[in-house]
């Protein structure tokens, strides 16, 4: 059979547009292979991802292994410090980090709306490369699907990540004691307000910058200087606020802190005025909160004010038996008054 | 009620009411907020914002002068019915 | 921040304290009208400072608690609209109300945005000319100026798609009908310091004449509410009513000429209904004949839903301080902020979240 000669006219799809994702990026064929290939492999090449199988082969570890996922849902898609890309890959870095362990390798869902321009892609690709060159982890697997308009918004992240335990978890919110102090390891509410002050509708010039970044680096220095950790959580959703009240339900204890040495930068300090917000309760990113023995305050701030990410770690309060509420705060008047625990996410409010 | 946050001026950008504005700075924060009820204050001013909406110039020599009375204060000499800037009597 | 910290002033304030303490030889029973008061009294802690002088009773002047339950089920009905775009300030959505709040609807796929000022609704109706947007214009005088602003920049930009659901509430005639109730036990007023700002404080005049009630007009600092409260049970101590300006680097007896001036252009008073409290003769605002172009309420029709309120919420009460959000016997039971059966479970500022707030420890609650 001869080859069809140009002539005749033969019902060739429309090319399909190449500078946003459609749908049959998602479907499995040549636009799928094509995506990955040359968008997403590039990004972040290593050996265990150039194999391209249906799984990575890992080598064996010495020690215990731990893992964690998140899904990572934020809109917009960029704001001041970060984007969606840097925060999957840190969100997932911290877990495993409060947990003791050294993150060693990831996996990358992508759950992306049909539309998305191909430039946007490639920023978050080439932003989540960065953040796992940064935090020492490389993205071993992966899965890319594309959604009908509507059905997600823009992106959607999940990663999921293995690590080496290097250091037992740390006991946990039920070893906490009084007398215990509470370290907080740098200016709260900062990723919160950034995207907060990006949104539609609450545009601010100036805005805070998130805090997103990885604490490898910072649990590691407190693992060399041998300092007893009683309990580490990264303050993510619902913020300082939301680990202490989960801190003082699990050990029965009163924590106290107080207002005037909680760290908070001026532009978060001003956005939260306006917005009648209260900072201990807006997510961060890449801050934890420490709870350790007395005697030990001085070695683990001066361990975490040796890394940048942690570089402005303060004491923030302490562990009593339990009084008059769970989580307690003093203020100008110098009386405690529990910390209030809000619904949901904080809302900007007239009144 | 009526959240409202004192914020400095530091740059007018348009003078005509209903569109007047200037870019307010609130701790480390800028934002542009409508001066149509507050057209004449300068820049360096202090002005009281409440949804977007400057609703009152701080008076600096007011405040200083409250605060004078309020550092003074002094139990044993306070007068009972000492009414500061009462504006009615009783009758 | 200037005119923020040094008002925070531990020193200044148990000064304060102190002296309040030492001047009450009874206890005496103070409102403060305002919301923002409530929370800064609650917040630091002094209301609990000054149980044994003065017993506050957190008044009605919080929007989202008497925000009438008909404006805010036809926001609901709005936000549901494919064509609508609800803007709304955050604390509106998560009041309940016949049916459901905002944030159910906005979960069911409704349109509701959040705005930090109705201009910035004014904007995105701009920038959105394919959508209607509405506005829901609740709060007292304060917030007034803002939405008149939004009504007269809509009108020059010539947008027919931005419309204001006004559902506006006056503080004077609500303090009136809290004083003609026979078993008042309101002795003093701290005045909403914001309020005065925009609206003045001559008007309280007559009715500090009539009642023989303190009037002080107060911030929101903790100085600023502890020099409010002093000045009130100095005049109570003294035997004397009369109204005082406390706030006085901010608010001035006549009130903001050019605010005043704007809202009077767009707005005149009009009975209100006040969630938990009835209709107040004069207590509210509406558009006047020449702006209803903007008025949600004619742009759209009402759905002939029934207003459904709990008939044991007894949250009437609490607003007039007939009771004390304890003495209620579905408080914390029946009624949390989770599943709140009336609006002041709902806000930070409302009176029973913010007593709920304190159930581990009721013995410190100034009952």
């Amino acid at each position: 059979m001869s080859v069809p000669s140009k002539s005749i006219a033969c019902p060739v799809p429309a090319s399909p547009r190449d500078d946003c994702v459609t749908l049959a990026h998602g479907e499995g064929g040549r636009l799928t292979h094509r995506l990955i290939s040359e968008r997403i492999l590039p990004a972040m090449a290593n050996e265990f991802l150039d194999d391209l199988g249906d799984a990575a082969s890992l080598p064996r570890c010495e020690g215990p292994l731990a893992m964690s996922t998140d899904s990572f849902v934020v809109s917009p898609l960029f704001f001041p410090g970060g984007d969606i890309g840097s925060l999957a890959v840190h969100g997932t870095v911290n877990d495993l980090a409060v947990s003791g362990a050294r993150p060693l390798w990831i996996s990358l869902g992508l759950i992306i709306e049909e539309g998305l321009p191909i430039a946007t892609l490639e920023r978050v690709l080439s932003s989540i490369a960065k953040a796992a060159r940064r935090s020492g982890v490389r993205v071993v697997t992966g899965d890319t699907k594309v959604v009908p308009r509507g059905a997600a918004d823009k992106l959607f992240i999940n990663t999921a990540g293995i690590g080496e335990k290097i250091t037992p978890s740390p006991p946990g919110p039920t070893a906490l004691e009084p007398g215990d102090e509470i370290i907080v390891t740098g200016p709260i509410g900062r990723h919160g307000m950034a995207v907060m002050a990006s949104r539609e509708g609450l545009e601010f010039e100036s805005p805070p910058t998130s805090d997103s970044a990885p604490l490898v680096d910072a649990v590691e220095k407190l693992r060399e200087a041998g300092v007893p950790i009683r309990a580490m959580r990264d303050a993510t959703r619902g913020g300082l606020a939301a680990v202490l009240q989960e801190w003082a339900e699990a050990s029965q204890m009163t924590l106290s802190i107080d207002e005037e040495r909680l760290p908070v930068t001026p532009e978060v300090r001003g956005l939260c005025e306006v917005l009648g917000i209260d900072a201990v309760h807006v997510a961060n990113e890449g801050t934890m909160v420490v709870a350790v023995p007395r005697g030990s305050t001085g070695d683990a701030l001066r361990a975490l004010q040796s890394v940048a990410e942690t570089a402005h770690a303060k004491c923030i309060g302490e562990v009593g038996p339990r009084s008059l509420a769970a989580v307690v705060v003093r203020r100008a008047l110098g009386r405690q008054v529990p910390l209030d625990e809000p619904l949901g996410a904080p809302l900007p409010r007239i009144c | 009620m009526c959240l409202a946050v004192p914020g400095k001026v530091v740059e007018w950008r348009e003078r005509e009411p209903p569109f007047a504005s200037a870019l307010v700075e609130f701790g480390g924060v800028q934002r542009s907020v409508n001066m149509a009820c507050m057209t004449d204050v300068d820049l360096g001013d202090y002005v009281l914002v409440h949804a977007g909406i400057a609703i009152s110039r701080i008076d600096p020599d007011e405040a200083a002068r409250v605060w004078a009375t309020l550092e003074q204060i002094d139990l044993d000499e306070m007068e009972i019915g000492d009414r500061g800037d009462t504006v009615v009597d009783e009758e | 921040m200037r005119y923020v910290d040094e008002y925070r002033q531990p020193e200044l304030c148990q000064k304060l304290i102190a002296e309040i303490l030492q001047l009450a030889t009874r206890r005496w029973t103070i409102m403060e009208v305002c919301g923002g008061q409530t929370h800064g009294l609650l917040r630091y802690g002094i209301d609990i400072e000054l149980k044994e002088a003065v017993r506050l009773i957190h008044g009605p002047g919080c929007p989202v608690c008497v925000t009438s339950l008909e404006s805010i089920d036809f926001a609901t009905q709005l936000a549901r609209r494919p064509d609508v775009v609800l803007a709304s300030f955050g604390d509106m959505l998560r009041v309940p109300g016949s049916r459901e709040n905002l944030l159910q609807v906005r979960a069911d796929g409704g349109n509701v945005q959040i705005v930090y000022s109705p201009l910035d609704a004014v904007d995105f109706a701009a920038s959105h000319p394919e959508q209607q947007v509405v506005f829901f214009a609740v709060g007292f005088e304060t917030t007034t100026p803002a939405t008149a602003l939004a009504v007269h920049q809509a009108a020059q930009r010539g947008l027919d798609n931005f419309s204001l659901l006004v559902s506006h509430v006056r503080v004077l005639p609500a303090m009136e009908m809290l004083m003609a109730s026979k078993d008042s036990s309101v002795q003093g007023f701290l005045g909403a310091g914001h309020v005065c700002t925009v609206a003045g404080y001559q008007c309280y005049k007559e009715f500090v004449r009539e009642h023989r009630v303190p009037v002080v007009v107060t911030g929101f600092e903790p100085v600023d509410l502890l020099s409010g409260i002093l000045e009130c049970v100095r005049q109570l101590e003294g035997g004397e009513a009369a109204v005082c300006n406390r706030y006085s680097r901010s608010a001035l007896a006549e009130g903001n000429r050019q605010a005043l001036d704007i809202v009077d252009d767009v707005y005149e008073i009009c009975d209100q209904a006040w969630r938990g409290l009835g209709t107040i003769p004069d207590g509210g605002l509406q558009l006047r004949e020449q702006w209803t172009r903007f008025d949600a309420t004619k742009r759209f029709t009402q759905l002939d839903l029934p207003v459904i309120e709990s008939t044991q919420c007894r949250s009437g009460d609490v607003l007039t301080g007939h009771i004390k959000p304890v003495e209620c016997e579905f408080f914390s039971s029946t009624c949390t902020p989770e599943s709140p059966m009336g609006a002041p479970m709902v806000s930070a500022e409302g009176a029973c979240a913010a007593y709920h707030r304190y159930a581990g420890d009721l013995s410190q609650q100034t009952v």
